[in-house]
């Protein structure tokens, strides 16, 4: 180690590297636990991919991140976010599956009468399909918040998580049991093609497997990452909201929290490495040169970055360095903004619709179209969309009378063949069009255009491969598994370090529950 | 001699560059694969070339012992990631021997660790494992190439070793001190190139010479030449076995399982229960397997490596240890066995289970013997001994004795 000078200053319980949703959840809870601790974030302004920023003059968005419907009602409660100034904009929003010839469809009981319209056989099926795949995502939700058990250990509470684990799913009774030992590992649309026969239908389900994955909807472990999605969706009914000024005023609300319990949060820190002293993470060193020293280190950055980029090879075993290079987090998802002179018109949507969730996914064969090029590194030739108009809901992030779209568009693969230098112009054409498509007239309201590639996911957010879940979710890297088996109980190798990104159990999305779940290991472990 | 024309299938094996030679005085016609070569196991016959080892000189071709090239400005980085032992201390010129571990601190490998010059070094290892060193090398500023077929390699052990070389007008060789490596050139062989490293697996006074595949059978002409009048002999792996028994030393595959070839849980052995907690430093800084070893340090391990004094002359190949005459608890097992013709002593490396792995335990060894296939059972005494049971102090002498 080269002439470390002795850290200056206090030092600190615990530093949490990164100011994400996940690092300050987790910042909040040390400090309500009595630690004394410090976050630092990169950026010059909290919230990691969960923050609004402008992106046209007038007009801001939620950058990465647009909707909050993950986060436990539970975790908002505890930080008491309300009084840290979230707000809702809007909350239960309505989805609804954008059909090319008008006869669009809401999702839920909404679209009942629609989709009788469409398939009285459809119609018939989708409450009890919705009931049972509700009915499993329940007895997986309690997962998401624990920690999960190490395999072949003695320890008791290994051997209580497990039984734990087992009691649940055999709870769920001997059909729902077998039923979802069936279709766990199954591809969705196997599964949505024993149910039903509306593309349309289909492919809006199907769609929420898919989003923000490296899979199709023919790709196996579908089903999985769709009851994910409905696991980590919030346990009073899963609505779907939008935090007024954005999803970054969700992070300045835990920020917020985490200063209230004592905290300290720095921005513009940009940290180089992690100190190691003795074999135990010591603190941390940020660009400036200035050492920080920590009794604890816990990393909210993805597991690439805090261990081979912070802590470094070295310090680990060679075998575990495999196991991270090999983590799989090439991201897929790409973001478009635009700032829209005016309400984008969607032809023959229900005006209502708008300040919803609008999904452009007419066929689970079009999503696998779309998912067909990106395979070979190239972007979707007609893309699927989560597109949102924040501005419905609150006007104040655009210019009075002008909107916001902020789209999420699939699929769009990190390493681009050709280069997204040159891809991201042709592939921003490709979406308006696809739009425009959607909302005659949309192209002439285009004031300004952004388009955040994968590629630029990972330099603005610091994100390795740009994927918002910091590793690929699926089967063989949850739970037990993720990021690697030897950390998923958020301790890493190397004494005090600890993980609490969405690289952890359980994953991403902005659900905070990586941070809440690693600030109880730290603390357990002090303790 | 395969064809340039023979798919490489019709002859897997590849003959070494010493082949022509050896084939020529492979009396007994005893060929065993080794590292994808076809070498000698016994010229003439083991108890012959043995007696080569210990009381005049023996060649042995080294050829297939896999080396690899590790340079590159974090090259010392990456050997002290990968080795539970310090190379810092490793200075150009010198040679040490290592061994190497998995995350659980499972024994992969062992081999040594040549310092050619600053930042380069030559690891040889007793099996293929490009893909475990490459997986090392994340993160290290350092290149990694096999250089196996580039490297001709030849022991030359024994007391008249050094008499040998020095006959073969290998000038300068009297310096080198055990364990250190020195570049010069055979003249009666066109000049050509040889690094000679005093080391050797017989634990005798002995070298290893490192030579240009194209100048191979010069060399070996040359050294069979100057050591006519000094009881040379070639020698075959079955000869080298028993030297290398007596010398303590251990043989992956043979008293250890590569642990990334184990299938068995429980089979992988770590290099503390080998008895080579000398090469683990753990105040090095970090290594692969630390954190596994210094819990199995705190925890105490559960078995050891140990060197066995057997009563009788018959060897205990893999003959079962009990801690009791009764046979009725098993301590352990024989890994390797040979009647010890220089000390007189029958003698084994075993591998004995916890509390019996102290020097002067006895346990009972039951030994199997076919007396012209009438089977018979005998159960032995068997005392733990320390190892290297023959440490003639001529290995160590510098310059060597002429004779």
């Amino acid at each position: 180690m080269s002439a470390a000078r002795p850290a200056r200053g206090a030092r600190y319980d615990c530093i949490v590297v990164g100011g994400g949703h996940n690092g300050l959840t987790c910042a909040a809870y040390l400090a309500r636990a009595g630690r004394s601790v410090l976050v630092l974030e990169a950026a010059d302004r909290v919230g990691g991919a969960a923050v609004t920023r402008e992106f046209a003059p007038g007009f801001r968005v939620s950058a990465c991140a647009h909707l909050l419907h993950l986060m436990p009602g539970k975790l908002i409660a505890e930080l008491n976010l309300s009084a840290h100034g979230l707000k809702l904009a809007a909350a239960q929003l309505p989805t609804t599956a954008l059909s090319a010839d008008d006869a669009h469809l809401p999702l839920g009981p909404e679209g009942a009468a629609v989709l009788a319209a469409q398939s009285a056989h459809d119609a018939a099926a989708y409450p009890a399909y919705g009931a049972r795949l509700a009915r499993l995502a329940a007895r997986l939700r309690p997962i998401l918040g624990a920690t999960p058990p190490r395999l072949g250990t003695a320890g008791w509470r290994d051997r209580a998580a497990l039984l734990g684990l087992g009691l649940r799913l055999r709870a769920l009774g001997r059909r729902d049991m077998r039923e979802l030992l069936r279709i766990g590992p199954m591809c969705v649309q196997d599964l949505l093609d024993e149910h039903f026969e509306s593309p349309l239908l289909k492919g809006a389900l199907g769609f929420d497997a898919v989003l923000g994955t490296n899979y199709g909807p023919r790709s196996p472990g579908t089903v999985f990452t769709l009851l994910y999605r409905l696991a980590a969706a919030g346990e009073e009914g899963g609505g779907l909201a939008q935090p007024l000024g954005g999803l970054g005023a969700l992070s300045e609300a835990l920020a917020g929290a985490a200063r209230a319990a004592g905290a300290q949060v720095r921005t513009g820190a940009v940290v180089k490495r992690i100190l190691v002293r003795d074999d135990r993470a010591a603190g941390v060193v940020l660009a400036s040169g200035e050492e920080l020293a920590a009794g604890a280190v816990v990393s909210s950055a993805d597991p690439k970055t805090t261990f081979l980029g912070l802590l470094g090879a070295e310090h680990l075993d060679a075998g575990f360095v495999r196991r991270i290079v090999h983590l799989r987090a090439r991201g897929l998802a790409a973001k478009l903004h635009l700032a829209l002179d005016a309400a984008p018109r969607f032809a023959g949507l229900d005006p209502a619709a708008l300040r919803g969730r609008l999904l452009w996914a007419p066929s689970p064969e079009h999503i696998e179209r779309a998912f067909n090029h990106a395979k070979y590194g190239e972007f979707s030739a007609s893309p699927i969309l989560e597109i949102t108009v924040p501005t419905v809901s609150d006007p104040a992030l655009a210019p009075a009378g002008a909107h916001v779209l902020s789209v999420v568009a699939q699929y769009a693969p990190f390493a681009l063949a050709g280069g997204w230098a040159e891809g991201r112009r042709r592939f921003t054409e490709l979406l308006i069009d696809t739009l425009t498509a959607l909302a005659p007239g949309l192209r002439a309201q285009v004031r300004h255009a952004e388009l955040l590639s994968p590629e630029d996911l990972e330099r603005e957010f610091r994100i390795t491969g740009g994927h918002w879940h910091h590793a690929e979710l699926a089967l063989d890297q949850f739970f037990m598994l993720r990021p690697v088996p030897g950390v998923a109980q958020y301790r890493a190798p190397v004494g005090g370090l600890y993980l609490c990104g969405a690289g952890c159990h359980p994953g991403g999305g902005v659900m905070g529950l990586a941070g809440r779940n690693a600030a109880r290991e730290v603390v357990r472990e002090a303790a | 001699m395969a064809t340039t024309s023979e798919p490489h299938y019709r002859r897997p094996l590849l003959p070494t560059p010493f082949h022509a030679r050896a084939r020529a005085l492979a009396q007994s016609d005893a060929f065993i694969p080794w590292a994808g070569y076809t070498t000698v196991d016994v010229f003439t016959t083991a108890e012959q070339e043995y007696f080569a080892i210990r009381n005049a000189a023996s060649v042995y071709d080294l050829t297939p012992m896999v080396k690899y090239r590790i340079a590159g400005a974090d090259a010392l980085r990456f050997l002290n990631r990968l080795l539970t032992r310090d190379i810092g201390k490793l200075r150009p010129g010198r040679v040490a021997y290592g061994v190497w571990c998995n995350d659980a601190g499972h024994l992969i490998d062992d081999g040594t660790v040549f310092c050619l010059g600053a930042g380069e070094y030559r690891l040889c290892t007793a099996e293929r494992q490009l893909d475990w060193l490459l997986d090392s090398a994340i993160g290290f500023d350092v290149a990694i190439s096999e250089v196996t077929e580039e490297v001709a390699a030849l022991a030359l052990q024994g007391p008249t070793s050094y008499s040998v070389l020095r006959k073969a007008g290998v000038a300068g060789v009297e310096r080198l001190k055990p364990f250190e490596l020195g570049n010069f050139t055979v003249p009666a062989a066109g000049d050509a190139p040889l690094m000679v490293s005093r080391t050797g697996f017989t634990g005798d006074l002995g070298y290893e010479l490192w030579m240009q595949p194209k100048d191979a059978a010069a060399v070996w002409d040359v050294l069979m030449e100057a050591g006519r009048t000094r009881g040379i002999r070639a020698i075959g792996s079955r000869a080298l076995n028993i030297a290398r028994i007596e010398a303590g030393f251990v043989l992956p595959n043979v008293d250890f399982i590569p642990s990334e070839r184990t299938v068995f849980i429980g089979t992988e052995r770590s290099p503390l229960e080998l008895g080579l907690a000398w090469l683990v430093d753990f105040g090095k800084g970090h290594f692969t397997g630390r954190r596994a070893l210094l819990e199995e340090q705190r925890r105490g391990s559960r078995r050891r490596l140990v060197g066995l004094d057997i009563e009788g002359t018959k060897p205990a190949h893999n003959a079962l240890l009990y801690s009791d005459r009764a046979l009725r608890r098993q301590a352990g097992s024989v890994t390797s066995a040979a009647w010890s013709p220089t000390t007189k002593r029958n003698l084994a490396l075993a591998m004995v289970d916890a509390p019996h792995f102290s020097t002067g335990s006895t346990l009972w060894a039951e030994i199997y013997l076919n007396r012209e296939l009438v089977w018979e059972r005998r159960v032995v005494r068997a005392r733990v001994v320390e190892r290297p049971f023959f440490a003639p102090e001529r290995r160590r002498v510098t310059p060597p004795a002429e004779f």
